[in-house]
C-alpha cells in the first residue's frame, strides 16, 4: 500500500476505475446520441429511457423467460431498437415529414383500445402494451389504405420539436415501468462467469467490471470503425451531410434513418444490459444518467463520432478524480466543464462549428 | 414570345424521329407555395444531347429536379422509356437508370474522393469501372485519397460526373457542368461529353454558355418562366443566332 499525494493508491485507483466505469456508459449512450443526431437531426430525449428499457428487458427475460446475462446482451438491444424503430415510424418520421397524419391514427386508435381494456380489468401494464400494438398496427394500415404521400426528406425540422417530443415518450415509457414495478429497483445478479475479481497489486478488480469497461471499449471502436471505415458508413456519412442527394442516386434514405435510429436506440439497451447488474434496475435509472449524458454530449460536440467516445471515458475519468480530491464537486464537476467549454468553445471540444 | 402552343402540345417530334427515352408533358413544380414551373414539354430521343437554356432564374435546375424527383410539389407526365415517375420518390426514379450531376456539385466533405466515387450505387449493368472512370479524369486517381471538399471545383466536377457514369445510368442529367471552370477544363468537359455521347449516353445539359452547349448538343430547347418557349436543332443555332441573344439576354 501506497499513497500519492496524501491519497491511498486503491482509493485513488478504486475511483478511477469507478470513473472509467461510469465513462464506459457515458462514451456508449453519448455515441448513440450522436449518430441519431447526425442522421435524423433530433435530440433523442427517450435515450435514458430506452437504455432503461434495456436493463429491464435483461430483467424480464430473466425472470419470465429463464433467459440469462449472455442471450439478453443480444436479445435486449433488438427488443428495444425495434421499438425504436417503431417510434421512428410513428412520430418521429412523421414529424420530419411534415406528415403527422399516421401519428394522430396511431394514438386515436391506442386511447381507444386502451378505454375497452381497462374497461375489461387487464392488468394495465399490459393492456397499455396491447393497445399500443393496436396502435400500431392501426397506423400502419392506415399507411398502407390510407391516402398517398411522397416524402421529400429535405426540409429540417426545428430541433426542438424532436427533443420535446421524445421527451414526452420518455415521461411515458417511465411512468409505465414506474407503474407496474415502483420505484425501489430490482436486483439483476452477475452472471456467474464475471463474479469475484482480480488482485492487480495496488487495487482489486471485480471482473465484471473490467468486462464492462472492455465491452464498451469494444462496442465504441467497431462503432467507430463502421462509421468512418466502411461502405455503410459512407452512406451514413453522405445522408447525414444531404440526404436528398444520396436518396436521389437510389438508396433508400428513409429506411437508412429508421435503421439507425434502431441502431441507436439498441446501443443504449445494450448499455442498460451491461448496466444491470452494477445499478439495481430501476425506471428512473436513465433519467438520472441522461442529464450527465447531455452534459458529455454538449461538451464533446453534438455529431461527432469519435468526440463522444473520447469524451464519454475522460469525462468520467474527471469525475472519478473529483472524488477523490474534492467529492464535494464530484457531482458538478462536469457541468462545470460544460459550462467552461460552452464559453470557449461553443460548438464543443470536437464539434465543428455552423 | 414564341409559341405558347409548344407549352400545351407535345413537343414536335424529336431530331431522329425515334422514341424519346424522356417525355415531359406540362410539368408543373412548386417550391412550397412559389410556382416555378408552369408547364415545361420536352422529349430527349435516345443517344441525344439535348440543353436547357435560359437566363438565370428561368427554372432549368427545377426542372432537373423534377426530373429526379428531389422537388416538393409536382405535376404533370414524366415517362423515362415509357414508364410514368412523376409519383415516384427519387429513389426509384433513379433506380430506373437516371444520373444526376447537380449545379452544386454535391461533393461530399466527408468523404474521401474514392469514397465519394463509389458511393452511388450500381443501378444497371454497364457502367464504367474505376479504371475507366480514372482514364477519363485522371486527377481522381491522384487524389483518391483526400477529402472530397479539398479538390479543385474542376476536379470536382470530375468527380460528380465520374461517380455516376459508374452506376450504369444511362440518361445523365448535367447541371451546368462547366460553371466557373477554366477554359483547359471546360474543353475537357466537352470532350467528356462528347465521348459519353459516343458510348451511347442520353443527356439532358444545362448551360448558360450556349457557345459551349454548341460544341457537344444536338438540339436546345429555350427556357422561360418555367415554359420551354422554343426549340433549336444545334444545325440552325448560326442561323437563329439573334433570336436567341434575345431569349438569353446577351
Ligand atoms: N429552394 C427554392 N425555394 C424557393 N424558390 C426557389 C428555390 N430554388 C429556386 N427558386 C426559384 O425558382 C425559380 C427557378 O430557379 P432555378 O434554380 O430552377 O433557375 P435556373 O434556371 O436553374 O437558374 P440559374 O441559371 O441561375 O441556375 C427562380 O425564380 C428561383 O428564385
Ligand atoms: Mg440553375
Amino acid at each position: 500500500m501506497f499513497t500519492i499525494f496524501g491519497i491511498p493508491s486503491a482509493a485513488l485507483f478504486g475511483q478511477l476505475l469507478l470513473g472509467l466505469i461510469n465513462g464506459s456508459f457515458y462514451a456508449m449512450l453519448s455515441l448513440g446520441l450522436a449518430v441519431i443526431f447526425g442522421l435524423l437531426n433530433i435530440i433523442n430525449f427517450a435515450h435514458g429511457a430506452q437504455y432503461m428499457m434495456g436493463a429491464f428487458v435483461a430483467w424480464m427475460l430473466l425472470n419470465y423467460a429463464g433467459i440469462g446475462y449472455w442471450w439478453a446482451l443480444l436479445l435486449a438491444p433488438i427488443l428495444v431498437g425495434l421499438f425504436g424503430i417503431l417510434l421512428d415510424r410513428n412520430f418521429i418520421k412523421p414529424m420530419n415529414d411534415n406528415n403527422t397524419k399516421r401519428s394522430f391514427v396511431m394514438v386515436i386508435t391506442s386511447v381507444l383500445a386502451m378505454v375497452v381494456i381497462t374497461y375489461l380489468g387487464v392488468n394495465p401494464s399490459l393492456g397499455f402494451a396491447i393497445s399500443v400494438g393496436i396502435g400500431v398496427v392501426a397506423a400502419t394500415l392506415w399507411d398502407r389504405f390510407g391516402p398517398t404521400f411522397v416524402a421529400l426528406g429535405d426540409q429540417h425540422v426545428d430541433h426542438l420539436y424532436g427533443l420535446l417530443l421524445t421527451f414526452g415518450m420518455a415521461l411515458i415509457i417511465q411512468g409505465v415501468f414506474r407503474n407496474q414495478y415502483g420505484v425501489s429497483g430490482l436486483p439483476y445478479g452477475i452472471p456467474p462467469q464475471l463474479s469475484g475479481g482480480q488482485n492487480l497489486g495496488f487495487m482489486f478488480l471485480p471482473n465484471y467490471r473490467g468486462w464492462v469497461v472492455a465491452a464498451s471499449m469494444f462496442v465504441c471502436l467497431v462503432t467507430w470503425f463502421v462509421i468512418e471505415k466502411t461502405k455503410l458508413g459512407a452512406y451514413l456519412r453522405a445522408a447525414t451531410e444531404n440526404p436528398t442527394l444520396v436518396q436521389a442516386f437510389g438508396v433508400n434514405v428513409p429506411l437508412l434513418i429508421t435503421l439507425t435510429y434502431g441502431f441507436g436506440v439498441g446501443l443504449a439497451a445494450l448499455a442498460g444490459v451491461l448496466a444491470a447488474p452494477i445499478y439495481s434496475v430501476n425506471p428512473n435509472m436513465g433519467a438520472d444518467l441522461i442529464i450527465v449524458v447531455f452534459a458529455v454530449v454538449v461538451i464533446g460536440g453534438m455529431g461527432s463520432i469519435l468526440g463522444s467516445v473520447i469524451t464519454g471515458f475522460a469525462l468520467g475519468l474527471v469525475e472519478g478524480l473529483t472524488k477523490v480530491f474534492y467529492p464535494e464537486a464530484s457531482a458538478t464537476v462536469i457541468f462545470v466543464v460544460m459550462v467552461l467549454v460552452l464559453l470557449v468553445k461553443p460548438a464543443g471540444l470536437f464539434g465543428r462549428a455552423q | 414570345m414564341a409559341s405558347a402552343a409548344l407549352a400545351t402540345a407535345p413537343a414536335a417530334a424529336t431530331a431522329r424521329g425515334a422514341a424519346p427515352l424522356l417525355a415531359v408533358r406540362n410539368l408543373e413544380a412548386w417550391y412550397g407555395e412559389s410556382h416555378v414551373l408552369h408547364g415545361m414539354s420536352f422529349d430527349v430521343a435516345p443517344g441525344e444531347v439535348v440543353t436547357l437554356l435560359g437566363r438565370n432564374g428561368a427554372g432549368k435546375t427545377t426542372t432537373l429536379r423534377s426530373l429526379i424527383g428531389i422537388i416538393g410539389k409536382r405535376r404533370g407526365s414524366v415517362t423515362f422509356e415509357g414508364r410514368e415517375t412523376i409519383t415516384m420518390p427519387s429513389r426509384s426514379i433513379a433506380r430506373l437508370g437516371l444520373g444526376y450531376v447537380p449545379e452544386e456539385r454535391g461533393i461530399f466533405a466527408s468523404l474521401s474522393v474514392f469514397e465519394n466515387l463509389t458511393l452511388p450505387p450500381q443501378i444497371k449493368p454497364g457502367g464504367f469501372t474505376i479504371e475507366q472512370i480514372y482514364e477519363l479524369f485522371p486527377n481522381l486517381k491522384e487524389r483518391a485519397g483526400s477529402q472530397g471538399t479539398k479538390l479543385s471545383g474542376g476536379e470536382q466536377q470530375m468527380l460528380a460526373i465520374g461517380r455516376i457514369l459508374r452506376t450504369g445510368a444511362k440518361l445523365l442529367l448535367l447541371d451546368e457542368p462547366t460553371e466557373g471552370l477554366a477554359p483547359v477544363i471546360v474543353q475537357q468537359i466537352g470532350r467528356t461529353i462528347q465521348r459519353l455521347k459516343q458510348d451511347g449516353f442520353t443527356i439532358v445539359l444545362v448551360e448558360q454558355n450556349f457557345r459551349f452547349a454548341q460544341t457537344v448538343a444536338d438540339r436546345h430547347y429555350v427556357v422561360e418562366q418555367g415554359r420551354v418557349i422554343d426549340m433549336i436543332p444545334n444545325p440552325e443555332l448560326e442561323a437563329n443566332i439573334e433570336k436567341l441573344h434575345g431569349y438569353l439576354g446577351v
